[in-house]
């Protein structure tokens, strides 16, 4: 399939995903799918410009939530003014405005944090993380202090004369811009900064001998990452009406850092899946889970063990296999390694779920039911169950991982060789 | 008589207490082919990154085309002309052959930060790339990763990357290094091939590239000059007898 196709078809579903979660008795939609949605697009809009960083420059930033956040308080601050002063400036275009704000102050700190590359410059980029987080704290007339700063979206001012009391127009607003700027971020790969800053990230001592000065290259990508950034911190802007320092402190920092690299940073798109992946967990598992975040720490530990090339790379590893009608090999092998893995996951589930409410669920006065049946936490027989299962889980998959290597060995040796026929 | 294309006065390096580079005084004529040769830990490598702007100097001068370079960083000194290879190879193993040479290409193209440009639409700097590829044997390597080719391949790349911005002088440390005798035939004649009209300083061990190559011979040894001068004069030198080539046939 061409790549062309794929994006028609991820947007095409981008479009139509609301409404097959509509109510039709009711007409109503479903309010928890929209603000999943739209959660996604500021996360894919938040890891993609990470990956500006992290994957297309090698810079490994610990603070892109503070341009996020950033847009976010200006984006308060401008719906606010235009509602009280009617402002003309529509709502369309307001994220530009949030992307400016993010692109400023990354302006500011990239000028900083850009002299220096590689373990000093992931330093500088804490430090700035840390100065935004207390900053909001500090200065109440701008961030409002630890409650944040509250914003009304029905500014009565649009292009289309929308009004955006409700879910779904926010929702099509924050994809328009989550196309916007990703194409943006496509094309920007395809510049000769873009490509100068692969090339830095490669070798930047070489690029100095190219006539390039290393540090202008980091410099300008930081800064466009930064707003970008800010366009997603203002789209979380009007979504919640309220920004507080979560949207700038740390934690979505290391967001950020976990989608694109769960998603894969090697691969223009790898941080959109990743941004799917995490917001899905989040928002979901967090409903059926205490422990959704040992979740996610596990699978980014798994991902930079076994496939620090993230989702998009494992995918990327099939495409000469499909290209050359290779797959039908892979479905036996991998059903093989689907029941072991089914034990693996149930038996350390079991064990997190137990420990979970052992501990938190008890405090909370929760029970663990399963299929209606209430489980004793206190006594042998889940606990044994559960480790029984990932122990022996854990070995049968370590057998038949080994078999389905053999497999993928043979077949891209021999796809190396030519001789494999379709 | 013309200036030099490149210029070394008195110049001296200190690393720590240690003097590497120890009043290296040089003129490198237009259009010359200018070796510099001396046995392991002479400073020849040292000297290269004086005059590329990698390290800075302790004191002394460098002159480029008559221009003094020795306090600028070392992408202003590309910029007045004056492009290097590395010893070690240096080339961004995760793009293709054709993208190392793209980039190569950017900035001598005038294209400098550009990030409102799409390269698939810059027909001229795409023509070139392919030409230069084409130069080096590459073309059918062309969308390998670089850090997929073999070492020969990598070298020529290498060498190509240097020669791509147009620079007038080029230095050129060790090219041949750890080649096959036929691998570096073909990279010497690669060389004399690519640095046509450009001025060329370059490091080398292999002694028979050396003679065949230089129009002149510098022999460094321990971070000072004991000989300058053409093939004959070097060989028939006393003091490189004794230090240097002597050494080696002993």
């Amino acid at each position: 399939m061409k790549t062309r196709t794929l994006w028609i078809i991820a947007i095409v579903v981008a479009i139509a995903l609301p409404w097959l979660f509509y109510n039709w008795e009711t007409h109503r939609h479903s309010g928890f799918v929209i603000s999943m949605l739209s959660q996604m697009g500021m996360m894919i809009i938040l890891a993609l410009s990470y990956n500006m960083l992290l994957g297309q420059a090698g810079l490994f930033s610990l603070c892109h939530a503070t341009f996020f956040g950033f847009g976010g308080y200006a984006t308060a601050h401008l719906l606010t003014a235009i509602g009280k002063d009617d402002l003309p400036i529509p709502m369309e275009i307001v994220p530009l405005a949030s992307g400016l704000a993010g692109g400023a102050l990354a302006v500011f700190f990239g000028y900083m944090a850009t002299k220096q590359r590689a373990t000093a410059f992931a330093m500088i980029t804490l430090g700035i993380s840390e100065l935004g987080t207390v900053s909001a704290l500090m200065f109440h007339h701008f961030y409002g202090g630890e409650g944040g700063i509250t914003t009304d979206r029905m500014i009565d001012s649009s292009l289309f004369g929308l009004t955006y009391a409700s879910g779904l127009q926010v929702y099509y607003l924050i994809l328009a811009w989550t196309l916007i700027a990703t194409a943006a971020m496509l094309f920007l790969t395809l510049t000769p900064l873009g490509r100068m800053a692969n090339a830095t990230r490669d070798n930047f001592e070489r690029t100095q001998f190219m006539g390039y000065d290393p540090r202008m290259v980091r410099f300008l990508q930081f800064s466009l990452a930064g707003f970008f950034a800010g366009i997603g911190g203002g789209l979380y802007a009007i979504t919640y009406e309220i920004v507080t320092f979560d949207a700038l402190a740390a934690p979505l920092s290391a967001n950020a850092l976990l989608m694109a690299y769960i998603g894969g940073t090697g691969i223009f798109a790898g941080p959109i899946l990743g941004a799917i992946l995490i917001t899905l967990l989040q928002s979901w598992v967090s409903l059926l889970s205490n422990s959704w975040l040992v979740y996610v720490g596990v699978m980014f530990i798994g991902m930079v063990i076994f496939a620090p090339e993230g989702l998009a790379g494992i995918l990327m590893a099939h495409k000469p296999l499909h290209e050359r009608g290779q797959m039908r090999r892979l479905i036996g092998p991998y059903l093989r390694l689907l029941p072991c893995s089914v034990a693996v996951a149930f038996g350390f589930v079991g064990i997190v779920e137990l420990t979970s409410f052992l501990t938190i669920g008890l405090a909370q006065g929760k029970k663990l039911t399963i299929g209606g049946t209430n489980i004793d936490v206190h006594t042998m027989l889940p606990w044994g169950i559960s480790v029984a299962c990932f122990l022996l889980g854990a070995l049968w998959l370590r057998f038949e991982a080994a078999g389905f290597r053999r497999v993928w060995d043979q077949i891209t040796t021999e796809l190396k060789a030519g001789v494999a026929k379709p | 008589m013309t200036t030099p294309a490149l210029s070394l006065r008195d110049i001296r390096k200190s690393f720590g207490a240690t003097e590497i580079i120890r009043g290296v005084t040089l003129d490198i004529a237009q259009g010359e082919r200018h070796c510099i040769i001396g046995p392991n830990g002479a400073g020849k490598t040292t000297c290269f990154n004086l005059v590329s702007g990698r390290f800075p100097i302790s004191s002394g001068e460098i002159h480029l085309n008559g221009e003094r370079i020795d306090q600028l960083p070392p992408h202003k000194i590309n910029r007045k002309g004056l492009s290097r290879s590395f010893q070690i190879t240096s080339i961004f193993h995760r793009m293709s052959v054709f993208e190392n040479l793209r980039c190569a290409l950017l900035w001598s193209s005038g294209y400098k930060y550009a990030f409102w440009s799409p390269l698939w639409r810059q027909k001229a700097l795409n023509e070139s790339a392919e030409k230069l590829m084409e130069d080096l044997n590459l073309s059918a390597r062309r969308d390998v990763r670089a850090g997929l080719l073999s070492y020969a391949e990598q070298r020529s790349l290498e060498i190509g990357m240097t020669i791509a911005g147009g620079a007038s002088v080029i230095l050129l440390d060790e090219p041949t290094a750890g080649m096959s005798n036929t691998e570096t035939d073909h990279t010497i004649a690669l060389i004399r091939r690519v640095t046509q009209g450009k001025t060329l300083l370059m490091v080398e061990h292999d002694m028979k590239v050396v003679f065949d190559l230089a129009d002149t011979i510098t022999v460094l040894v321990y971070g000072q000059v004991i000989a300058s001068g053409s093939p004959a004069d070097v060989r028939n030198s006393r003091a490189v007898q004794e230090a240097y080539l002597g050494a080696l046939e002993a």
